[in-house]
């Protein structure tokens, strides 16, 4: 509870923990939150292109749907698609950099070239590419952004065990005779796991965006899935003069990724143990 | 009296996130000219942010200056005014504990020197659009001549990460003096090196001092290296003055309890060292009175309720102590 | 000064550690010679002394008995067993008897585990005793090195530096070692604090019957503290004795030049009349014949060509050629 009282002394840590509070509810009780479930998937073609209204607080959709309840159900998928990626992409990055910066031999120089000729190429554009060959499905996204996130991970884990490497109390555990096993695993991960959960949760917002963008492209999932992006690029033939449209999806993109990294900042700040020694 | 340094009740604290940490507690001390005082004592009793005090150099924001007054040369340093901005670097320099994070690394030593000179030297009549590179580098080359570095000339064109631990200190020692300064405050030249090039750079720095008539103020943890090398020093302990005297005095006949149980601390043949149990107390939670009086073997109610002052003797001895050893007690250490 | 019954607890022969230099394209064109032809014994329960400015190969030498680099030649044999030579990967074992001790033995501590499960991970690795029995042994430990045994769920930061240090010794003492290898112990603490700690080594030394290797820079504390003491210079013993000998007379212009360079309170200021020029040469090219000539204000031309070995006379050792001319 030290760690809640933390976060209510940093405002903008609190900002994005509330920020992100309110996403997770709407993904968990959109069912019960959305005036019109139904409309994730139904159309009215004759309330299309309403404004907000008592009834439709974001307006209607070019098929007469509540955009709201379409955006409830979108934290949804936001957070699912994100959520997997980044899991995956940890689930893969994490021990070949621990991996790579325990053993300093060939092995560790080979995964580490590979995971820099990932880097080489900007994510999106190989996240383009993989969803483009493979086809637009929400599966394909989250498979794209997976595959190409994981070097980042590597990276990040494999400089923090490197680092470790050189920490007396791990040096001392090594010549103790501690197993490789027990030291990565043991000494090293717990001590890296504040900048992975910081990172973890910037990476969040960045992936977000980035299946956003997918969406846009419309290499995400098919219509009418309430994808965020995919609204974005769906109202476009109707701006201006829907500008609900947009503008609701846009916001919420924006509002997501500050959450993430207003949190992740903040966590930077609590976890760091340099902030927390005592005079 | 015509200090070239005088400190008088000195106090000062740290604003930090649990409250005020009271460094400095009363601080006295005065350096006459041409003299080497030490400043000693272990750390955390407040002798680098004394001597950062007197260069200025303190964190703006989190000082908070209770009392007192830093006079050098009649000007007062706490001020901030113009007048002790130009004695800085001028009449006062500074040679620090760790010569390489001095150093610019990516500069030739020669070009650190230049621009110290262009900043700091005195300029003989002309003005700084008068001065020649060459008389520059001449200059420079006498004074790394005068710290005994071999080959001057092909020091200045090395960068800092080419020189030995010993060089670059002499090289400090050099741009301390570039100035004609009339006091070094040197804090802890001599931790990071070897004890055979410590000898070599204490004998330098006592020599040039001498020779140039320029008062150091030399503050170290390393007693040895306080006998080498001073006229008088000064105690500190948990930011106040506990015994000031003469070098022989403060060998031969320490007074105060802590300076006794510091020198019984060191370590010699055939003789166990003593220690001080317990630690140094938190600045923050400083002990009334007498600070070491929680870790004193003869400390009384009094010395819990008020704060010894310092009672200094004709012969130049003073104690801040309620029941210091006399005079006359053994004198066991030289 | 061995004998059949009573063998050294260790015996060094001809070790060298040498690393590669590497230019250009990660191409070798060079050796650092951090340690050169070394050759000693440990006898059992003495504290050999080991002392030398910076770049003198003594923590290189350290971590070389310790299985942290491996020889480039030589080996090292404890109790006659031989536990480390070129390509000898170290056994589990040989860890336990041997002990290494960090500079600052707290910080050997993983910041992010209490104290219990610091002390009770030395035994997990090495025994396979029940949780009850580790227990056990690192309470008894804990005691001996003067420690309340409530702090031992307490996290590292919680406790002060002094007490930091206790656990870190606790740690190496619970798997019950028979040499501990001390590396710089008392570089950076305050001298009230210094005597403390040598008084807790030499406790523990006495309550669990160890051999110490004592690395230090510090001539009083090696003075103070060791029965014999070896000198080195640039990757070589220049001078090996019994303390009280070496520190009364040395032999070596080098040694000589060391202890002359410590102030002595209450003697003559040393600095105003020391001679000793300049600092160690570089040890990736090593001077030939006698490593100190190029220092040495005795060195004539022999010294550059012929390499003295350690001349041993009586338990006292040095290495220089004209060292009987010298003293005499």
């Amino acid at each position: 509870m030290d760690l809640l009282k933390r976060f209510a002394r940093d405002r903008a840590a609190f900002v994005g923990l509330s920020l992100l509070g309110l996403l997770v509810l709407a993904a968990l009780f959109a069912p019960l939150l959305a005036p019109f479930p139904n409309d994730v998937f139904d159309f009215h073609i004759g309330n299309r292109l309403q404004p907000p209204s008592a009834t439709a607080f974001f307006g209607t959709d070019r098929m007469g749907s509540d955009i709201f309840s379409r955006m409830l159900f979108g934290a949804r998928i936001t957070l699912m698609l994100a959520g997997i990626a980044v899991g995956s992409a940890l689930i893969i990055g994490v021990p070949i950099g621990l991996i790579a910066g325990y053993y300093q031999n060939w092995v560790s120089d080979a995964l580490m070239r590979i995971a820099e000729i990932f880097l080489a190429v900007p994510q999106i554009v190989l996240a383009i590419a993989i969803a483009q060959t493979l086809g637009p499905s929400i599966e394909n996204v989250i498979l794209a952004l997976s595959l190409t996130y994981w070097p980042f991970w590597a990276r990040l884990v494999y400089a923090e065990t490197r680092s470790m490497r050189n920490e007396v109390f791990v040096e001392s555990a090594v010549a103790l005779g501690a197993s490789p096993w027990r030291v990565v695993v043991l000494h090293i991960l717990p001590n890296i796991a504040s900048p992975i959960i910081v990172r973890t949760s910037i990476g969040m917002g960045a992936t977000i965006l980035t299946a956003a963008t997918l969406g846009f492209l419309g290499l995400g999932a098919p219509p009418p899935t309430p994808e965020w992006g995919r609204m974005i690029a769906e109202s476009r033939e109707f701006l201006p003069e829907a500008w609900w449209y947009a503008l609701a999806p846009g916001v919420a993109i924006f509002l997501t990724v500050l959450g993430f990294n207003l949190f992740g900042d903040g966590l930077r700040d609590i976890l760091d143990p340099r902030t927390r020694r005592s005079v | 009296m015509s200090s070239l340094l005088d400190i008088q009740a000195l106090s000062l604290g740290f604003r930090t996130e649990k409250g005020i940490a009271k460094v400095l507690d009363r601080i006295d001390l005065s350096v006459e000219p041409g003299e080497i005082v030490g400043l000693v004592g272990e750390s955390g009793c407040g002798k680098s942010t004394l001597a950062r005090a007197i260069l200025g150099t303190l964190p703006e924001g989190q000082t908070e200056i209770n009392s007192g007054h830093i006079r050098l040369d009649g000007v007062d340093m706490l001020s901030g005014g113009k007048a002790a901005e130009h004695l800085r670097g001028r009449v006062v320099t500074f040679v620090p504990q760790d010569p390489f994070a001095s150093f610019n690394p990516l500069f030739r030593i020669g070009t650190q020197i230049q621009d110290l000179m262009r900043f700091k030297a005195p300029r003989d009549g002309k003005g700084s659009f008068g001065r020649s590179r060459k008389a520059d580098e001449a200059s420079a080359i006498a004074m790394l001549d005068a710290v005994q570095l071999p080959q001057p000339k092909a020091i200045l064109d090395k960068y800092p990460h080419q020189l030995s631990g010993g060089q670059r200190q002499r090289v400090m020692i050099a741009m301390a003096l570039l100035p004609q300064p009339r006091m070094i405050i040197a804090d802890e030249p001599t931790t990071a090196l070897d004890v055979t090039v410590q000898a070599q750079i204490l004998g330098l720095l006592r020599r040039l001092a001498v020779e140039r008539g320029v008062s150091v103020l030399f503050t170290t943890h390393d007693l040895g290296a306080a006998w080498e090398i001073c006229d008088r020093v000064v105690v500190m302990y948990a930011g106040q003055t506990a015994e000031i005297a003469p070098r022989e005095q403060f060998f031969g006949n320490p007074r105060h309890p802590y300076t006794r149980m510091l020198l019984d601390s060191l370590p010699a043949p055939g003789r166990d060292p003593v220690g001080i149990p317990g630690g140094v107390p938190s600045p923050l939670k400083a002990p009334h009175g007498c600070r070491f009086n929680p870790r004193c073997p003869r400390a009384t109610d009094a010395c819990h309720e008020t704060r010894p002052a310092l009672i200094a003797e004709p012969n130049g001895h003073a104690v801040a102590c309620h029941h210091p050893w006399l005079a006359e007690a053994e004198a066991a250490h030289v | 000064m061995s004998d059949a019954n009573n063998p050294p607890i260790l015996e060094v022969d001809n070790l060298a550690r040498h690393f590669p230099v590497r230019g250009f394209l990660n191409r070798k064109v060079g050796s650092l010679r951090a340690l050169d032809d070394v050759s000693f014994a440990v006898e059992p329960g003495e504290i050999l002394g080991i002392v030398g400015e910076s770049g003198c190969g003594k923590s290189t030498l350290g971590k070389t008995l310790m299985g942290i680099h491996e020889p480039s030649e030589g080996e090292v044999r404890m109790l006659g067993e031989k536990i480390a030579s070129p390509g000898q990967k170290r056994a589990a074992r040989i860890r336990a008897r041997l002990q290494y001790v960090y500079q600052d033995p707290g910080a050997s501590l993983d910041p992010r585990w209490t104290l219990r499960r610091s002390l009770h991970e030395p035994l997990i690795i090495h025994t396979n005793w029940p949780k009850e029995k580790r227990e056990e042994k690192v309470r008894e430990i804990v005691k001996a090195v003067g420690l309340p045994v409530e702090h031992l769920d307490l996290y590292p930061h919680e406790i002060s530096g002094g007490q930091q240090r206790r656990v870190g010794l606790a740690r190496i003492l619970v798997l019950g070692p028979e040499l501990v290898i001390f590396d710089e112990p008392t570089s950076g603490l305050d001298v009230s604090v210094q005597a403390t700690v040598l008084r807790l080594f030499r406790d523990l030394k006495s309550e669990f019957d160890l051999t110490y290797l004592f690395i230090s820079h510090d001539l009083a504390v090696v003075q103070s503290i060791c029965d014999r003491v070896i000198v080195m210079y640039l990757g070589r013993i220049v001078e090996v004795g019994r303390t009280a000998e070496v520190f009364a007379s040395p032999r070596h212009p080098y040694t000589q030049a060391l202890l002359s360079a410590a102030p002595r309170i209450g003697g003559p200021r040393v600095t105003e009349n020391f001679t000793l020029q300049g600092e160690p040469p570089d040890p990736s090219n090593v001077p030939s014949g006698c490593r100190f000539r190029t220092r040495c204000q005795y060195a004539i031309s022999d010294c550059a060509e012929i390499d003295p070995h350690l001349d041993d006379q009586e338990g006292h050792g040095v290495a220089c050629l004209r060292w009987r001319e010298l003293n005499a």
